[in-house]
């Protein structure tokens, strides 16, 4: 089969025409690329707010569904009765916002674990959650002391922060 | 458009990719030691990189191929396009597929229309839709256009892909690279990545040879309403 022909069962297409085909594909993707990045359609679509947008918003926040993003605030985790209830603060390191969820966490969840959570600000100035996700950083370590207990390591945030101490995990006692 | 002698590099490639595979999922199943804090369940990264990584690799061959169609209109250009837009619908598909099972027990959800997700289920579901738009055009020179046309454009999906973590808020964590995961970790992703990456370019090129097959039967009959025998 010899380049530039195309055979074809209908009215044949010119040879070499569907390079302007590609040109124009090229073109209309490049636009849409372009649309997309410096369009400003990043800041129509946001997957959650941080503590400080959330507060920033105010009375709008109230009754809305909302994704509240942030870092679960070191000491701040409250376990209510069986598994509902569940207090956090969310962080972003200047302001933070007192959180209530519903529903078991994942066992990644710890201070200082990134998390998602999905729910409504109420008039309390409390974020009620009913869907608490987890996100974790692209940081996966093997155990780098043969001496440590992983077992040990995986319930508290060691590694985490290399700078800072390790803070109690999370199934320590509630606080007063 | 006759079948010579073929080459049987393709399925060399493919016992290649398994055998690849299977080492280095031994080695991230059974070697390597657990992640501290997700522990076992991290093991699931030997395959889910992988398979993106080769995903990316297999839609940006689909889209070279779309590219080199309209360029030079040779048919073995729409022949590879359809077996790497195959390729990359599957592998795309068994990506999100990885992810929810691993995201299950991290994040706590299997799934949740975050950028990064919600741009891979796009992937998906344009490069499925052109392969769906393959099905209906009977005329092959119409078929091969369009869907080079349309490749290209949804390839534009690709790159935010990639992007998508760092560009937006996400619940999916950013890119690693050899620094964020531990030495340990790297030897079973390489050999698991350079498995897949085996296994589909020998699958794609058997996938090519069946299209090749398709459109020369296509295209034989009839001989009364060919436009210049010259071929």
């Amino acid at each position: 089969m010899s380049a530039a022909e195309i055979p074809s069962r209908g009215p044949a297409l010119k040879p070499g025409s569907t390079k302007w085909f590609a040109i124009g594909a090229l073109a209309a993707a490049a636009a849409a690329f372009l649309f997309i990045t410096v369009g400003g359609i990043g800041e129509n679509l946001v997957y959650y707010w941080g503590p400080k947008e959330l507060r920033a918003a105010g009375h709008k926040a109230v009754g809305a569904t909302i994704r509240l993003g942030g870092q679960v605030a070191v000491g701040s985790v409250k376990l209510g009765d069986g598994v509902s209830n569940l207090q956090f603060d969310v962080t972003d390191g200047t302001a933070a916002v007192h959180v209530v969820s519903r529903g078991v966490p994942p066992q990644l969840f710890r201070d200082r674990i990134g998390v998602v959570v999905e729910g409504t600000m109420t008039d309390a100035g409390v974020f009620e959650s009913q869907r608490l996700m987890v996100s974790h950083d692209n940081k996966y370590r093997a155990p780098a002391d043969k001496d440590v207990d992983i077992k040990t390591l995986m319930r508290s945030t060691v590694g985490l922060d290399d700078a800072s101490a390790p803070s109690p995990p999370v199934a320590s006692k509630p606080h007063p | 458009m006759t079948a010579p002698a073929q080459s049987r590099t393709p399925q060399a490639l493919v016992a290649l990719g398994v055998a690849f595979l299977l080492v280095g999922s031994y080695w991230g199943l059974a070697m390597a030691p657990a992640e501290i804090f997700m522990g076992d369940v991290q093991r699931i990264m030997y395959v889910h990189v992988p398979t993106a990584w080769n995903a990316m690799l297999a839609l940006t061959f689909a889209f070279v191929c779309a590219l080199f169609f309209l360029f030079t209109n040779a048919w073995k250009w729409d022949h590879r396009l359809e077996a790497a837009m195959e390729m990359g619908v599957v592998l795309s598909l068994l990506l999100c597929i990885q992810g929810a099972i691993w995201a299950k027990p991290t994040w706590g959800v299997w799934w949740d229309w975050d950028p990064r997700l919600t741009t891979t289920a796009v992937l998906v579901f344009a490069f499925g839709g052109i392969l769906a738009l393959r099905a209906f055009v009977d005329d092959p020179a119409r078929r091969a256009v369009w869907s080079a046309v349309a490749c290209i454009i949804a390839f534009v999906d690709v790159p935010i892909v990639y992007f998508s973590v760092k560009w937006w808020n996400s619940l999916h964590q950013a890119q690693s690279s050899p620094e964020t995961v531990s030495k340990a970790f790297h030897w079973p992703l390489r050999i698991n990545a350079f498995g897949i990456l085996f296994l589909w370019t020998g699958l794609v090129a058997l996938r090519t040879r069946l299209a090749a097959l398709r459109v020369a039967g296509e295209l034989a009959p009839p001989p009364e309403r060919t436009q210049g025998g010259a071929r």
